[in-house]
């Protein structure tokens, strides 16, 4: 096991070489001490592409090993920032050079159409790397005046250590490049756990970590179920730091093993029920495209999915024609068609899941705007699917679907809208059409959500922080603010005057 | 049409060859200036011209700006995200990059430092610099800030606007680096006046912009007299920021030209007259090495030159042995030779100005006791330069020599010491070597300048801000608060009520 397998992809005619081991000291190597692979399929034809093998407790024990090693001797505080920010804009580039294999494995993988990979998932992955690349050399410390003619007292944001970092499945490059850019510009080491379902960009970008010169053991892949090598991780008393995203479910699970192990630092990026407002006086076609992408985009598996849209009374029937006139629009299909727009669902449980949602739906009495009819033939597909005349205590409005199934309900004022929109254990997105700007204001001020997006929805920047309130999350990714996330402050007070005097 | 300088090189340290527009770079084109008349380009190793350069008057100037600002309101400023500024700065580092020796080999023939130390330091620090901005193109934030409940405070650290940016000649390339970058960065314009005494990287820089794909107005390039064109953008009436680098004289005349017409944003880098203070307790022979290099490298010609060297009676003799040993092994000579550490002063003025200031230490009755004299016939060639037996009146040490002139100042009293280096209108740089903490720390923190070194000298690094205490100036280069000469924070208060 942990050959090479060289891939065919049948659309493109294209052969891709897969490293398949697991990822320590820069080199790819079988399990220490077991024979379990993971299968990886493809979702539009439900195939097995290839298997990998899938890390042990002890397999995470050597990659931690390694990365610590590494922190100790060629990263951390013996790597200065000029090299940092060298390496990672090399990786950038060989990000660049690599596009349409990673766009094409990660379509095959995850089901994402190709040219959304290409453009967003991986075009956002190296802006992500050069956006960090220009931090590495700018974390400052303070100097702090105390007393001028005996201290000298200032901080440094020294770089937390050795890191895990668990991965989820909806957006595997995209995800790998928040969580290994800033704590490799901060002077972290990583043990990379992608998800189990599609660890093969991971795989192949490992390679890209060696041959843009990062030293052995600074990143270390180690594909494996996130109850076994994500545990470990977490659970591990030498990792500084754990690094989640994925669902709220187990993000509570990492928080745990990291409070009863060594009480390491914790960020989670979890689940989420955005709403989605549209006011009376807002641009209702652009609304309707908004909420579509909203709904629809990457198929309904984001986090910041906005699945409660709430619609003013006064615009509710038209408003909806147009919606569901633009979600028809919509093509689901193989991702490497390049009509689509959406690919399917990215495995058999996700599938099942959504399913039983749609079906809970109808029970619990919604009426079904849009789909609600299941594909024959092979594929994980789900059409969109609208619920509307949804109630608060519905479970296709209280919990997280992620799939393309939007829940439509009416507000008639402001207030009601905030209320319905807050009323939800989680925090992550929220968006609001209106152009009444004074409204915008008031209502963006008064949504409980890391993200708020004002008559637009879903588009990130590499520059401006992602993260959860309440239970969606704790810690912040992007902008400026993920870098708190891999430092910890040190301050040193110098005396250089001050004699103490004895007995005090 | 401008014509074209074409040289080729063929000497030990550096085979290459070059060939650029001798023109004005106004709107991205190469243009002959307004009058048709040129400027020559003398070699100071030979005293030779090398070319002529288009001369720029005032009306290239106000056509440069109108470029500039044109550019700013169209294809630059935030017309462009910060991640596309940034993208097109890395890329003229990768292009800078892949000329680096002639680059080097430029800044030696024009300037006359050596091609190796150009090679290391000038374009090596330069290209430091280019990525170090180009990391904050995208990350220049303002604030939001909390007053009361129905209130949305903001800030927006906005681009100034086209900037005139005056450099000087003694690090052409590196110093036009260190305003461009953060100008073009924050998303200025630029009107780079490189020194008539040495335009020619500024030339090959506004070749690789084009190359680059930066949008036609945004670098712009205006050769001529600092009388003449230096006057011209500070004194202009639409141009809302300076940013100069020379000498104090000259900085007091775009301070007071620029209060006359706009009030325009200035930030001046001028000149100083740095003590280096060398305590008892300091390791020697590494305070040797590093004094030494503090004076002379460069020629002397370096604004933070540790030109007053402070030592301790306890080991003075010693030092000064050292330290005399040490001047006797740099070599003087061809920038092109391999091992040479100094070359020619930059020109006939400046070689003129440095030797009269060592007739001035003599006659006002200094030791001269080593150099004093210049060296060959040809080019401006000055020995390195030791007095001893000073007194603080001298010119010599009072003023900015700018030349391999360094003084050697005996003293006793540590309580004194801070007093005496701080005894100057400058306040640039400073330098302490001692191996007791307290003592170089409690000292550093007492000298009145924007640099205090300590057990090293010249040290400079892309992200730590340089600057003058007094009139050394105002305005910090290099690090983030650079960032601030080329942005005007507006604060958007906005009533939610």
């Amino acid at each position: 096991m942990a050959q090479p397998v060289e891939i065919s992809i049948t659309a493109t005619g294209r052969k891709v070489t897969l490293p398949t081991g697991l990822f320590i000291n820069n080199e790819f190597v079988p399990s220490v001490d077991s024979s379990d692979v993971i299968q990886c399929l493809n979702p539009a034809t439900e195939e097995v592409i290839c298997s990998v093998v899938a890390g042990s407790a002890a397999d995470i024990d050597r990659a931690v090993a390694a990365a610590r090693a590494a922190y100790n001797t060629t990263w951390g505080k013996n790597v200065g920032p000029v090299e940092r920010a060298r390496l990672i804009n090399r990786l950038a580039d060989l990000m660049e050079r690599d596009r349409d294999v990673l766009a094409e494995l990660e379509s095959l993988n995850n089901g994402k159409p190709v040219r959304v990979a290409r453009d967003f998932d991986i075009g956002d992955s190296i802006g992500c790397l050069r956006y960090y690349a220009g931090w590495a050399d700018k974390i400052t410390g303070q100097t702090i005046e105390v007393d001028n003619k005996t201290k000298l007292a200032f901080t440094r944001h020294d770089p937390i250590g050795v890191c895990g970092q668990i991965i989820p499945w909806n957006y595997p490059i995209n995800m790998w490049a928040w969580k290994v850019a800033p704590a490799l510009a901060c002077g972290c080491t990583i043990v990379m756990k992608p998800s189990e379902l599609t660890p093969l960009t991971a795989l192949k970008l490992s390679e890209l970590i060696v041959e843009a010169g990062f030293p052995a053991g600074v990143v270390n892949t180690v594909a494996s179920l996130g109850s076994v090598g994500g545990a470990a991780l977490a659970a591990h008393p030498d990792v500084d730091k754990v690094a989640f995203t994925g669902s709220t479910v187990t993000g509570r699970k990492i928080m745990e093993a990291a409070a009863k192990s060594n009480l390491k630092k914790v960020s989670l990026e979890l689940g989420g029920k955005s709403p989605h407002l549209v006011f009376e006086s807002a641009d209702l076609e652009q609304a309707a495209n908004w909420a579509a992408l909203g709904i629809l985009y990457n198929t309904g598996q984001d986090c910041t999915a906005g699945s409660r849209l709430f619609v003013q009374d006064t615009i509710y029937d038209k408003f909806i024609s147009i919606l569901v006139g633009k979600a028809k629009e919509m093509v689901v299909g193989n991702g490497f068609d390049e009509k689509v727009s959406g690919g399917p669902v990215v495995s058999k449980v996700q599938y099942d899941k959504v399913w039983s949602y749609i079906e809970s739906g109808k029970q619990e009495g919604a009426t079904l705007a849009l789909g609600g009819q299941k594909r024959p033939g092979k594929g994980f597909f789900v059409d969109p699917t609208i619920f509307t005349d949804v109630r608060p205590d519905m479970k296709i409005v209280r919990d997280e679907i992620f799939g393309p199934v939007l829940s439509v309900a009416k507000f008639s004022t402001e207030e009601e809208a905030v209320k319905l929109a807050n009323d939800t254990s989680y925090g992550l997105g929220a968006g609001l059409h209106s152009k009444d700007a004074d409204q915008c204001m008031r209502v963006s001020s008064a949504l409980e959500a890391g993200t708020v997006w004002v008559n637009q929805y879903n588009l990130l920047y590499n520059n401006v922080p992602f993260g959860g309130k309440k239970q969606s999350g704790i810690g912040r990714e992007l902008g400026s603010y993920a870098l708190d996330e891999y430092t910890s402050v040190k301050a040193v007070h110098w005396n250089f005057g001050e004699k103490l005097d004895w007995p005090f | 049409m401008p014509e074209t300088f074409v040289y080729q090189w063929d000497t030990p340290a550096y085979k290459g060859n070059t060939s650029l527009s001798t023109g004005l770079f106004i709107d991205g084109k190469w243009v002959d200036g307004s009058n048709n008349t040129t400027i020559d380009v003398i070699n100071p190793a030979t005293g030779k011209v090398l070319t002529k350069i288009a001369e720029g008057t005032s009306k290239d100037v106000d056509i440069a700006v109108q470029a500039a600002h044109k550019a700013f309101d169209t294809t630059w400023g935030l017309n462009t995200p910060g991640s596309e500024r940034g993208r097109l700065l890395y890329k003229l580092a990768d292009l800078i990059e892949k000329h680096a020796e002639e680059f080097a080999a430029l800044e030696a023939l024009d300037n006359g430092k050596a091609f190796n130390w150009a090679k290391m330091a000038d374009v090596g620090l330069s290209l430091g610099i280019w990525r170090y901005y180009a990391g904050w193109a995208d990350k220049v934030h303002g604030e939001t800030i909390e007053t009361a409940s129905n209130q949305l405070n903001y800030t927006r650290h906005e681009p100034i606007g086209a900037c005139g940016l005056i450099v000087p000649w003694n690090f052409p390339l590196l110093i036009a680096s260190w305003k461009l970058a953060p100008a073009l960065a924050t998303g200025c314009t630029v009107i780079l006046k490189p020194s008539e005494f040495t335009p020619l990287t500024a030339l090959l820089l506004a070749k690789l912009t084009t190359e680059a794909g930066f949008p036609a107005g945004v670098f712009n390039v205006v050769n001529g007299y600092g009388s003449v064109v230096g006057q011209a953008l500070s004194e202009h009436p639409t141009l809302e920021k300076i940013g100069f680098t020379g000498s104090t004289l000259v900085g007091r005349k775009i301070m007071e030209a620029a209060a006359k017409s706009n009030l325009k944003k200035i930030s001046l880098e001028l000149g100083g007259k740095s003590p280096n203070i060398i305590f008892d307790d300091a390791d020697l022979d590494a305070a040797v090495q590093w004094a030494n290099h503090g004076i002379f490298f460069n020629h002397g010609q370096v604004c933070a030159a540790g030109s007053r060297i402070f030592v301790h009676a306890k080991i003075y003799d010693e030092f000064l042995r050292k330290f005399t040993e040490k001047t006797k092994e740099l070599k003087v000579g061809d920038p092109f030779a391999p091992d040479t550490f100094q070359g020619p002063q930059v020109s006939e003025i400046q070689f003129n100005r440095v030797m009269n200031y060592i007739e001035s230490g003599k006659a006002a009755g200094a030791k001269l006791h080593l150099g004093g004299h210049r060296i060959g016939t040809e080019g401006y060639f000055i020995a390195p330069t030791i007095f001893t037996d000073t007194t603080p009146d001298m010119k010599i040490v009072q003023e900015e020599i700018f030349g391999p002139v360094a003084a050697i100042i005996k003293f006793e009293d540590d309580d004194d010491i801070v007093a005496k280096a701080n005894d100057t209108v400058y306040g640039l740089a400073a330098a302490v070597f001692s191996t007791n903490i307290k003592r170089a720390l409690t000292t550093a923190h007492k000298l009145r300048a924007g640099t205090v070194w300590v057990n090293c000298y010249n040290n400079l690094a892309p992200n730590v801000p340089f600057g003058g205490f007094k009139q050394s100036g105002f305005g910090r280069d290099l690090g983030q608060h650079a960032l601030d000469n080329y942005t005007n924070v507006k604060a958007v208060q906005v009533n939610l009520a």
